[in-house]
């Protein structure tokens, strides 16, 4: 299966999730350009991390509007994975592709840090294998990452299995100290209601070598490839 | 030319942190009093000249799809001058 990395202007994370499923994960994958109107012949979309036209506006408000984004639009209504990352989650809660939205953090610092996640469902293409309850390792590197979604939001999130990852602490305790820039519910990650689009701010593709202190990132991309070759 | 300025504010009940970090700051600086602080977005469009009411629909319809995000934040639009008696009129 093939994957294709978006190219944004102001992307920076592209060549490194480019790197962590061709050379680490072994699958083959390829560049889009924001500009291009189809993914070729890519199974699964990832939207990277950066700082998509600067930021300008709110994270994400204008990369939503790139051509390629129609051709994400597609993709995900045919039920096929795309997984955003850092800023790419925060396109695609733009987009409206996934529900709520990404507030700067409550410390109003940007925070690099490793965190500990707790997947919450293996409902998503990119959770499959990971069963919930377990625990992985990954930085996070941002400035908005403080998701919110309003009270009633947050009921269907829970009632439809769409929170998929939450931040921790080393024992799996979702505690308000674990909880590193305020998120609501302490919600890293979340799927849209079918599972198939998943977003999430820590950097799965920053942590899928042991070199880098952490190879969890890397059963999000084994999973997704697992997913789509059954 | 007409101008539209728009003001975009976290809505009520979403913390917004920019304004908690400004009241605390007004509060060490001494000045009581203040019991709570917003922080928002200004924006200003020159509009090409146009019927009042499509123009106001169109910038509505902006707000909607781009320069606010509803999930989050409120919008408050103005026309100015558009409340005060035209020139002339002898008021």
């Amino acid at each position: 299966m093939r994957f294709a990395v978006l190219v944004f202007p102001g992307s920076n994370c592209d060549h490194d999730c480019y790197h962590a499923v061709k050379h680490v994960l072994g699958a083959p994958a390829e560049f889009v350009w924001h500009k291009d109107k189809s993914l070729g012949d890519a199974e699964a979309v990832i939207l990277p991390g950066g700082f998509s036209y600067g930021d300008y506006l709110r994270a994400g408000a204008i990369a939503r509007f790139s051509p390629v984004m129609e051709a994400v639009r597609k993709h995900a209504a045919r039920g096929r994975p795309v997984i955003g990352i850092c800023n790419g989650f925060q396109i695609l809660t733009e987009a409206g592709l996934l529900p709520g939205a990404l507030r700067r953090n409550a410390s109003l610092r940007f925070i690099c840090e490793d965190v500990w996640l707790r997947c919450e469902t293996s409902r998503t293409p990119f959770t499959r294998g990971i069963p919930p309850g377990d625990r992985l390792r990954m930085p996070i590197a941002h400035g908005e990452g403080n998701y919110f979604c309003a009270p009633e939001v947050l009921a269907e999130l829970e009632e439809n299995e769409q929170i998929a990852f939450r931040y921790c602490d080393p024992e799996g305790q979702s505690t308000a100290e674990a909880n590193p820039n305020g998120s609501t519910a302490h919600i890293a990650g979340v799927c849209n209601r079918e599972g198939n689009v998943l977003g999430l701010m820590p950097h799965p593709e920053r942590s899928c070598e042991q070199d880098l202190g952490s190879e969890d990132g890397l059963r999000l991309f084994a999973s997704a490839l697992e997913a789509v070759a059954r | 030319m007409a101008k539209a300025l728009i003001y975009v504010t976290y809505k009520r009940g979403v913390l917004d942190p920019q304004g908690e970090a400004v009241r605390g700051a007004l509060a060490s600086l001494g000045f009581e009093g203040v019991r709570g602080a917003r922080v928002g977005k200004y924006i200003e469009l020159e509009l090409a000249n146009g019927r009042a009411e499509d123009q106001r629909a169109q910038v509505e319809k902006m707000c909607r799809e781009l320069l606010a995000n509803p999930v989050i934040e409120d919008y408050r639009i103005e026309f100015p001058g558009e409340d005060a008696p035209p020139p002339g009129s002898g008021a």
